[in-house]
């Protein structure tokens, strides 16, 4: 479960990410939640990549190469239809999770 | 599909780890030129880089598990649960991969004949473009087409071929190698053979069209890899060394190719000569001779130039040789088709072959109907359970997956089996001495094993489908508030269709198997005008005396006297070749007074044969008037000749033979005796018109005795090898029983009846199995029903009705329509068995009297179980 829980708020960040920016390769998408969340979720940077591949492979994003600005080679990724559905889902999840904790919290 | 992108990934792993490797270097390059910008050393920034990415190989080992194997995953669930499906219901489990493993192994075992006799083409350059010619009508033979005065003239002026080979596939030789006789047979074969047919030898040389410059000018041997390594045991030596071929010397040039046999797929040659060469070998040539049709010719056409082109040419020479030598050509029109098939008889082997495998589809598709039958019957007993699951968040698509798996996998196993039964089989089929003898050597390849593959992919399809879509379809709400039991009664249509379908097939193929033992009885019981049963074959060399007609006879005379006084044997006579092994051809004959010999003036086309007194005899083909031949018809007498009834009922109608004139050969022969008809090439043949002229008076110089004796094969044998050779000592004798010999013309029919029967056997245990299934089910689900109507007062007759009466309908219904089909497929059946006649009511009886069989035994149990209903116990239950 908490495995699980874990891979998919990671997923969450990326999906919302992708929805946000278009077009992104790995670095810039850790860059952002980074920028995004003030530097407070701090997760290993290579841990991005097993999420990507396997959303993936799940259809819920597109992976093309292309160059950086800097002329660099990188793979981007892009938000499918499924991915944004996807997305959907999982922030109604997640807001359900959260009013859940509040609610344990407030009980007391 | 990103199912089979995965697996598809589990091959391309190395390109996927470079992929990945290089999309994880560029992360940790772009962070360093960060770090560096941000104004760190680019020592520092590199570190810092490494550390903010985590463990590299851990991340990446991830990533492309994430691609190739996660869907795995999920499909290794599928199938453990699918185990576990199947291992709770064993006898389930059971019948259906046994039910699968008889439908996919009795289908692999025909279709690997099939692709043993018809998908392998003959192992030469370009078969495409090789085709044998054929004449319409009166050159029956199986494999003669032409004179080889006409070869040369179709060689010369055709435009459309690029060259034309004749062969002469009957010959015989004794090769003498140190001391040792092996008897051989063979082909004589124009120059061109091996250059036209484009093989190359193993060992030593072929011989050319440059090496032959007239008559017995080639004196070559070219001997078969077979014969080589098994009679020569691969000794080098013979090649290069002079072997005695019939008592002349001949070069042994070289040994072909081990996948080269000649240009038939199950007579291989042993040897190949010069056709120059064929006095020597035969002892007398017919090469001069323009009636003498005894050469199968085989052509390569030129690129680009079509059949039809081809015909036409040829036939507009035809035509030409007509006007030039209308003695002997008759302007016949000519064919080409494919050779290796014994000449037409290739278009019955194509036929048979072809409908025994859609008749063993049809086993696999009856198969599949009782298989979809089980499973929905297995689904919509589990309809609430897959409802709860339903209900509990499982996707429908899920569900399905995971019936079709279960499918998949039944089939997968019944498959597994399948082959393994196949394979069992046609080891079985290759060691019986028939099927060794003309090389035919089935055995599972590749396209064979992908075949079966494709075949389990389909039928796990088909009978999965069905459960599988019930899946889909269900409602859970529905099947929770019901149980199975409304959802059930509502798919029975379907379940009927299955059923009645189930058993339409099953009464075709009862039908068609019954048809092929009426036809088998037919063929064993069909008058063949002689009797092969308690007969000797023996092959005498009596080359030695064959410088005169008359020594030839006369030691003809003292063998035939030798074979009699064996004890034991009661009959003994010569013929030139026996009936019913191919290489007859017609001889023109004329009414007295003809003086123009062209061939459209013939009356009759008779096959002629040379017999000793006393071949009728030995033969048991009946005299039916006048007498027999006798020593004193001699050359210097006048020419006589027994005529069968075919012969003197078409020459003379009613009025009697004896006595009658006819022209043969340029002679004038006067009719002593009638004999019975007979079969001379194949039992289907219709009556032909025969002539037997006393050997002192014929041309032939073949000989082969027949000795009958009531004694068995082996001690005649024995004992005639003894007498026969102190009467001619240093002869070598070939022996064989006439029954082993005429054996192999039943092959066909046993092989329709063996094939036939066992998918009619098939069929009707699936049909039991399916009918059995059916209303047992029907039984258990309405025991509760049965039970209120027997304690509402309900007859024994009316239990029995609601119990059966549906299976017994669908056995009707079922039957008509496979009884219908089975008169309909009356042509088709009549391509491979012989004198089918699906109206026979001998057949029409025997299936009724099967599916009724059928069904009682299929639904005796049930309807027993129906009739012990106790409706107090049963009411007190759930």
């Amino acid at each position: 479960m908490a495995r699980n829980d874990l891979q998919g708020s990671l997923d969450l960040l990326v999906l919302k990410t992708l929805s946000q920016r278009g077009k992104l390769h790995g670095y810039g998408i850790v860059a952002h939640i980074q920028r995004a969340s003030d530097e407070l979720l701090q997760v290993e940077e290579g841990s991005v990549y097993p999420a990507l591949h396997r959303m993936e492979q799940s259809g819920w994003i597109r992976a093309d190469w292309a160059l950086t600005e800097t002329g660099r080679k990188a793979k981007y990724y892009k938000l499918t239809a499924a991915g944004g559905k996807q997305l959907q889902a999982a922030e109604e999840g997640f807001e359900q999770l959260v009013k859940g904790v509040r609610a344990m919290l407030r009980y007391a | 599909m990103a199912l089979i992108r995965r697996i598809v990934n589990l091959f391309r792993r190395s390109r996927m780890d470079s992929e990945i490797e290089a999309e994880l270097n560029s992360h940790v390059e772009m962070r360093i030129e960060e770090n560096v910008a941000a104004g760190m050393s680019a020592d520092e920034a590199r570190r810092n880089a490494l550390v903010r990415f985590g463990n590299h190989v851990v991340m990446k080992e991830r990533s492309i598990g994430a691609d190739a194997a996660l869907g795995l995953e999920s499909v290794g669930r599928d199938v453990m649960y699918a185990l576990r499906q199947l291992r709770r219901a064993p006898g389930f489990a059971a019948t259906a991969v046994v039910t699968l493993a008889l439908g996919i192994g009795a289908n692999i075992v025909v279709f690997s004949v099939l692709n043993a006799v018809l998908l392998h083409p003959l192992d030469v350059r370009d078969p495409g473009s090789l085709y044998q010619l054929r004449h319409k009508a009166w050159a029956t033979g199986r494999l003669l087409t032409s004179s080889y005065p006409a070869l040369e003239d179709y060689r010369r002026r055709n435009t459309t071929f690029s060259g034309l080979v004749g062969i002469d596939a009957y010959s015989h030789a004794v090769l003498m190698w140190r001391n040792a006789p092996y008897n051989l047979s063979g082909d004589e074969v124009t120059g061109n053979y091996f250059d036209l047919l484009g093989v190359e030898p193993e060992m030593g040389r072929f011989f050319h069209e440059a090496d032959e410059h007239g008559q017995n000018s080639a004196p070559y041997v070219v001997l078969s890899d077979a014969i080589w390594r098994g009679a020569f045991s691969a000794d080098p030596n013979i090649i290069g060394a002079t072997v005695d071929l019939n008592r002349h010397p001949f070069t042994v040039v070289g040994v072909t190719a081990p996948q080269f046999h000649g240009t038939e797929r199950f007579a291989w040659a042993d040897y190949w000569v010069p056709m120059v060469n064929q006095e020597q070998v035969d002892g007398w040539s017919g090469q001069q001779n323009r009636a003498f049709v005894a050469v199968t010719v085989i052509g390569r056409l030129k690129p680009g130039v079509t059949q039809q082109q081809a015909t036409d040419d040829l036939n507009a020479i035809s035509a030409q040789l007509e006007k030039e030598y209308p003695q002997s050509d008759d302007g016949q029109p000519l064919r080409l088709i494919h050779p290796g098939l014994i000449g037409d008889t290739g278009d019955v082997i194509r036929e048979f072959l072809w409908s025994v495998n859609a008749l063993a589809l049809l086993v696999l598709l009856a198969a599949c109907a009782n298989l979809a039958t089980l499973f929905a019957a297995r689904a919509a007993d589990r309809g609430r359970e897959l409802a709860v699951r339903v209900a509990l968040g499982s996707t429908r698509g899920r569900l399905a997956r995971q019936l079709l798996t279960e499918a998949l996998l039944v089939s997968l196993l019944g498959g597994a089996a399948g082959l393994g039964f196949a394979e069992l089989m046609l080891r079985a089929l290759n060691r019986l001495p028939r099927a060794a003898e003309s090389h035919l050597a089935a055995s599972i390849d590749a396209r064979v094993f992908g075949t079966g593959l494709v075949l389990m992919l389909l039928s796990a399809l088909l009978f999965g489908m069905l459960p599988a879509l019930q899946a889909w379809q269900s409602s859970p709400l529905q099947a929770m508030k019901s149980g199975a039991e409304q959802v059930h009664l509502r798919r029975f249509a379907l379940r009927d269709l299955l059923l009645g379908l189930q058993i339409a097939i099953c009464t075709l193929l009862v039908t068609a198997s019954l048809v092929a033992v009426r036809g088998m009885q037919h063929a064993l019981n069909a008058p063949l005008g002689f009797q092969p049963r308690n007969a000797m074959l023996v092959d005498m060399d009596l080359g030695d005396w064959s410088q005169t007609n008359d020594a030839l006879v006369s030691k003809q005379r003292a063998m035939i006297d030798a074979a009699r006084s064996t004890p034991g044997v009661t009959a003994v006579g010569t013929v030139n070749r026996t009936p019913m092994r191919g290489g007859l051809h017609g001889i023109p004959a004329f009414q007295p007074g003809t003086t123009d010999f062209k061939v459209n003036n013939a009356v009759l086309v008779p096959y002629l044969f040379s017999i000793s007194p006393g071949y009728l005899e030995a033969a048991q083909t009946r005299l039916l008037s006048g007498r027999d031949v006798t020593w004193d018809d001699t050359p210097t007498t006048p020419d006589v000749a027994i005529v069968n009834e075919t012969f003197a009922h078409k020459m003379w109608g009613n009025t009697s033979a004896i006595g009658q004139h006819f022209i043969v050969n340029g002679n004038l022969t006067e009719v002593v005796g009638v004999a019975e008809d007979g079969k001379y090439h194949d039992l289907e043949e219709s009556p032909y018109p025969v002539a037997y002229l006393p050997v002192a008076q014929a041309e032939d110089s073949e000989t082969i005795f027949i000795v009958r004796s009531p004694r068995s094969a082996s001690e005649m044998t024995a004992a005639l090898r003894h007498t026969l050779g102190a009467a001619a000592p240093n002869v070598t004798v070939g022996m064989q029983s006439w029954s082993d010999v005429i054996e192999g013309e039943l092959l066909p029919a046993r092989a329709a009846t063996v094939a036939l029967s066992s998918m009619g056997l098939m069929a009707a245990m699936l049909a039991v199995t399916g009918i059995f299934g059916m209303a047992a089910y029907s039984v258990s689900r309405r025991m509760k029903e049965l039970g209120i109507r027997v304690a509402l007062g309900a007859g024994r007759a009316r239990v029995m009705q609601s119990a059966v009466g549906r299976p017994v309908a669908l056995l009707l219904g079922g039957l008509a329509v496979g009884l219908t089909l089975a008169v309909l497929a009356k042509p088709l059946m009549g391509r491979i068995v012989y004198q089918a006649e699906p109206r026979d009511p001998l057949v029409l009886g025997g299936v009724l009297v099967t599916m009724v069989l059928i069904g009682v035994a299929a639904s005796w149990i049930p309807a027993r179980r129906a009739l012990r209903v106790d409706p107090s116990r049963l009411m007190r239950e759930d």
